[in-house]
């Protein structure tokens, strides 16, 4: 009976946390569709697409539509960069390299200085070098400063489970190592690969810290957002919450369904 | 080799030189491997040596430049760092930065190990554990800054959870505190960061020999037992991953901070911010300096308690 009792009550424990995770992004979702009469709170004063139509107006909010297509290329740049070098330094590591202690260390400081500071920095080496930092160049760089480090260590975790033995049997059987890796290695770690695109892509395209004070003149969509928020006060900025949060959905399922299909045929 | 090579090959010109061809053809995927780690990692080292390695140096060097209202001067000096260590305003934002850093973590700590526990030992399909860790996972892929504003509509004067304590009749006056306050702060925090310590310490219990929680039920340990004698010693590294990730993530912090205490709080990060805002990048290179010290310090303080080298 205790344990029945304490069973429910741990399941109890994960259904409350999911719900604190996605309780207030339903809220937001629901109030997006107020009327045009609707605040920022309940009650639902009627419901209408009234506040998504306001999103498209370029004087509702600042440059939307421009700032969305920069935060898409620039997330699509990360994204790319990111699979190719971390599949690439995954395959470095392993073997043994001199420096690799280094070059790893460096990865892990990546990851644990605090955002604003590579912010601060890439900013102060480009006004230094004289380079004007813009969203495809400073922001870039900073970006990848975040996305390679979780890149490779999924690239670590990846290798650490991988057999060797399919590998070495296409070497054997006179595969170049180019060969081997395109036609062996690369299909079995496809999954993880798309893993990485996610992330790279994700990540890029909801960075703000780092994004900051190397975005240049023109703002990505989350700097946007940021700086809407102290200036407009009415359900648009739920709208654009619940597009960008529909969007990044949207792809998380269809990544999630392209790494189904591609499991599904290798059986 | 040469001498290994049968009789009848010997004599024969094409034959003679096919095994020095093969000897060949094998040394030279050998050399070309010895070269290729260093080729596959070089893009990633040059690009964290521009981007992270030369701006941290950067700012270092700048830390030590002079400035007035205008202009910023190169110079060797130290007046920022004796300006940033001996202001007051300093100490009590370090202070801040460190109580929420300390809430924070022992709030995400022991959210983060129940949801793993439940989610490695309670549940026992193996396809709705992948599920629900996914389920668990998603938020964290999607923008911070629209997942803080979503607290608005339940912590407002006027939101879900006023409303609702006021039909209930449990209080008489909305309650003031729970948007733009320390309350809010913590919350969003542990909202935002609760998933970096779920996942690491999901992923070292999942590695943990179910037949040693056999063994303790056996040697009559009880279920809590079983829990803090076993299960939590075997997840430490879990934990001082997960605690390294929330560590560095508040300490560094300044647009939680700002956006969920209305501009009540302070913190480091957003000391920083506020001096860039004012271009004295001298100072706020001094301040990311220290910073940066604090961090790694921090870090340094997990590592020695927990040794994550196994997990890595």
């Amino acid at each position: 009976m205790a344990a029945k009792l304490r069973r429910f009550t741990l399941l109890a424990f994960l259904g409350l946390f999911i719900l604190f995770l996605y309780g207030p992004t339903l809220t937001i979702t629901l109030l997006s569709f107020q009327g045009p009469d609707g605040g920022l709170t309940f009650p639902m004063n009627g419901v209408s697409l009234h506040w998504f139509a306001r999103l498209f107006e370029t004087q509702a909010v600042g440059d939307f539509g421009g700032s969305l297509r920069r935060s898409f290329g620039l997330a699509t740049m990360v994204m790319s960069t990111t699979v190719i070098i971390s599949l690439a330094a995954g395959m470095a590591f392993r073997r043994r390299f001199y420096g690799a202690g280094a070059v790893f260390t460096l990865t892990v400081a990546s990851l644990i200085i605090p955002s604003i500071l590579v912010s601060l920095g890439v900013g102060l080496l480009f006004s230094a070098l004289s380079f004007d930092p813009s969203w495809y160049s400073s922001a870039f760089g900073a970006q990848l400063t975040w996305t390679l480090p979780f890149g490779l260590l999924i690239m670590f975790a990846v290798f650490n489970r991988f057999n060797r033995a399919w590998e070495e049997a296409a070497r054997d059987q006179g595969a170049t190592p180019w060969q081997a890796f395109w036609h062996v290695v690369l299909p079995i770690i496809a999954p993880s690969v798309i893993g990485i695109a996610l992330f790279g892509f994700t990540l890029s395209y909801d960075e703000f810290a780092r994004t900051l004070l190397t975005a240049g003149s023109s703002n990505t969509l989350p700097l946007e957002i940021f700086g809407m928020t102290t200036s407009v006060t009415t359900p648009v900025l739920y709208a654009l919450g619940t597009l960008t949060t529909g969007f990044s959905f949207l792809l998380i399922l269809g990544t999630l369904l392209v790494v189904r299909v591609l499991a599904a045929r290798r059986r | 080799m040469l001498d290994a090579t049968p009789n009848r090959l010997r004599g024969d010109p094409e034959a003679a030189r096919a095994p020095e061809g093969r000897a060949r053809f094998r040394r030279l995927p050998a050399r070309r491997l010895s070269l290729a780690p260093y080729l596959q990692a070089l893009p990633l080292t040059l690009i964290l040596v521009f981007f992270l390695l030369i701006p941290m140096f950067a700012l270092v060097v700048v830390s030590f430049f002079d400035y007035d209202s205008v202009r910023i001067i190169p110079a060797f000096v130290f007046t920022n760092y004796t300006d940033v260590l001996g202001s007051a305003v300093t100490w009590r934002t370090y202070l801040n930065t460190l109580r929420y850093t300390v809430i924070v973590w022992a709030v995400t700590a022991v959210i983060g190990f129940t949801v793993a526990y439940v989610l490695a030992f309670e549940i026992r399909s193996r396809t709705v554990q992948m599920v629900l860790f996914l389920i668990c996972t998603v938020p964290f892929l999607t923008s911070n800054i629209i997942r803080m504003i979503s607290w608005i509509p339940f912590l407002g004067r006027e939101g879900i959870l006023n409303t609702t304590l006021l039909k209930l009749h449990l209080i008489r006056q909305p309650l003031e505190f729970l948007l733009f306050s320390d309350f809010a702060v913590v919350l969003a925090f542990a909202h935002l960061y609760a998933l970096f310590m779920v996942t690491p310490i999901f992923n070292t219990m999942m590695r943990i020999d179910r037949s040693l929680l056999e063994a303790a039920l056996d040697g009559g340990a009880g279920w809590w037992r079983t829990i803090t004698h076993v299960i939590l010693p075997l997840s430490k590294s879990g934990i001082a991953i997960g605690s390294i990730f929330v560590v560095t993530l508040v300490m560094g912090d300044f647009a939680t901070v700002r956006l969920m205490s209305g501009g009540q709080s302070a913190s480091v990060g957003l000391m920083i911010a506020n001096q860039i805002s004012l271009l004295q990048y001298p100072a706020a290179c001094a301040n990311a300096v220290v910073l940066l010290l604090v961090v790694l310090m921090m870090i340094a303080a997990i590592l020695r308690i927990v040794d994550i080298r196994r997990d890595l």
